[in-house]
């Protein structure tokens, strides 16, 4: 059984395995991650760093890509919701 | 925040099959050897979770990187060449400038994506991308997932979200079943291919598969709902939580450009050793041409050989690269877009995701610099990587040059970057010679 990870997503608890990216765990909390210019919401496009559709916001700091960035215990995420 | 200057005979950029035999045939040559790679592990994305998967062809070559003393820079990405002979690599700690004698390329490609409408909408996303969100940690169990698009890539999409537990409920590829059953035959010559195609075969069984289909629309209220998908003359909605879509693959060659390696077809130019037209810079993998992981598992040995001097060794594998390299023909053949493709977009249709570029808006423009300048697209963090194959598909226009730096970078990183010499802006800079 792979070791549990505690995140909160725009304040909401979240438990995933460890290894798990933060784009995994934002769509687990059944957020979205961004929302564009003209007020889409936005979600993984590319899963690998490149499109920069996942940025969230990670322990504060903004523009994380979400899709590259693993959970760490206690880390908080808030998308643009 | 500046974390520091390394030195490297070797530098290897990008971890996936092709950067790791680069480095470490370098690294047991010899030479001393440094691995970058933007992503939190070795693997690529082929690869990805894959290399402590023991008995894995992937975990091999990370034994054997990691018995070799190469030095692993992971979740660092390359944005700029500061100067000669030298890459700035940025990390969640600040920059750090690697300096090498010889340098790799094997920085991969990524998916092609063609905007229809409601490409936008959340979980719609790339066949590589929803594999690799599921191998780092995104649970499909249960949920239905049409994959679509075209390229071989599909059906091992597929075949590994089955296994994860999801309900594949339709496999749309746009190819012809003739140009398929071409591209079946020919591959037909290839023991290793006709083993994975069996074995694929297996996995898939039961699973609606359509030929000559693709999809027209997603639809759904704030994520997706339903696909629609046109089949020959029929148009059918189809009900699904994922809709995973890729029009197979587009090569990296943003930093290969960059540096100032030429760029013919899309594809960095190599010769036989894999060497660029810069004498000390070399490219290996999909940036030298769409071929899979064992052309790309060759060509890296090829330059990791190459940039260590062991160019007699590295001929010993030109005659196995020719062989696979008749393969990345074939496929690009046999899963060449269809021109109803170009129709995709509508006029409301967003081709740039980053600044909500319509497509009517870009229609009227004659070039990708134009429409760049006037509406914005390809402006965006993305920087072009996604709309700039779309446009380049649906209206033939050419990517621009490369400026630095070519991934977006923190503007605290970039204030405390020493002042650069002008040169270090020019597209046409070339490394040591």
């Amino acid at each position: 059984m792979p070791e549990q990870i505690a995140v909160t997503v725009n304040g909401r608890h979240v438990a995933v395995s460890s290894g798990t990216t933060v784009a995994a765990a934002v769509i687990l909390a059944g957020a979205h991650c961004r929302t564009s210019i003209s007020g889409e919401p936005r979600g993984p496009l590319c899963g690998m760093g490149i499109c920069f559709e996942c940025r969230v916001e990670i322990d504060g700091q903004r523009h994380q890509r979400s899709c590259q960035i693993v959970c760490s215990e206690g880390m908080q995420v808030s998308t643009s919701e | 925040m500046n974390s520091g200057q390394k030195e490297f005979d070797v530098l290897v950029v990008g971890g996936g099959p092709a950067g790791m035999a680069a480095a470490v045939s370098a690294a047991e040559s010899g030479a001393s050897v440094g691995i970058v790679d933007d992503n939190p592990q070795l693997g690529g994305q082929i690869w990805r979770g894959e290399v402590q998967n023991c008995e894995s062809e992937a975990s091999r070559w990370f034994e054997r990187l990691c018995a070799s003393n190469a030095n692993q820079l992971c979740g660092m990405r390359v944005i700029d060449q500061p100067g000669l002979g030298v890459l700035r690599a940025e990390g969640c700690k600040g920059f750090c400038d690697l300096s090498y004698r010889k340098l790799v390329l094997a920085n991969g490609a990524r998916e092609r994506f063609l905007p229809f409408p409601g490409w936008t909408l959340p979980n719609v996303m790339g066949a590589g991308a929803l594999q690799a969100l599921v191998q780092s940690g995104l649970p499909v169990q249960g949920k239905r997932v049409v994959v679509a698009g075209t390229g071989p890539l599909l059906l091992a999409v597929a075949a590994y979200l089955r296994k994860r537990g999801a309900e594949i409920v339709l496999i749309c590829e746009q190819a012809s079943r003739s140009s398929l059953a071409k591209f079946g035959l020919s591959i037909l010559s290839q023991r290793q291919k006709i083993g994975q195609a069996l074995s694929l075969r297996k996995d898939l069984s039961g699973i609606r598969f359509f030929t000559n289909c693709w999809p027209v629309a997603a639809g759904g209220d704030g994520i997706l709902q339903a696909v629609i998908i046109s089949h020959g003359n029929e148009v059918e909605k189809v009900a699904c939580d994922y809709l995973a879509c890729g029009f197979h693959l587009v090569p990296n060659t943003e930093l290969a450009a960059l540096v100032g390696c030429a760029v013919k077809d899309g594809y960095v130019d190599v010769d036989d050793f894999q060497q660029t037209s810069i004498p000390s810079v070399f490219c290996a993998g999909e940036p030298t041409g769409i071929g899979g992981v064992e052309l790309s598992l060759i060509e890296g040995q090829i330059a990791g050989l190459a940039a260590s001097g062991k160019n007699k060794a590295s001929q010993k594998l030109f005659s196995m690269r020719t062989r696979l390299q008749k393969f990345a023909t074939r496929l690009d053949r046999g899963f060449a877009l269809r021109p109803e493709l170009k129709k995709l977009a509508l006029p409301e249709t967003i081709i740039c995701r980053c600044e909500d570029v319509t497509y009517g808006s870009l229609k009227k423009y004659t070039s990708w610099r134009a429409a760049k300048l006037q509406t914005r697209c390809g402006m965006g963090p993305c920087q072009g990587r996604v709309c700039g194959p779309a446009t380049e598909f649906f209206l033939n226009w050419k990517p621009d040059s490369v400026r630095p730096p070519v991934f977006p970078t923190i503007l605290e990183n970039l204030a405390a970057m020493p002042c650069q010499p002008e040169q270090s802006h020019s597209g046409a800079m070339r490394g040591p010679q």
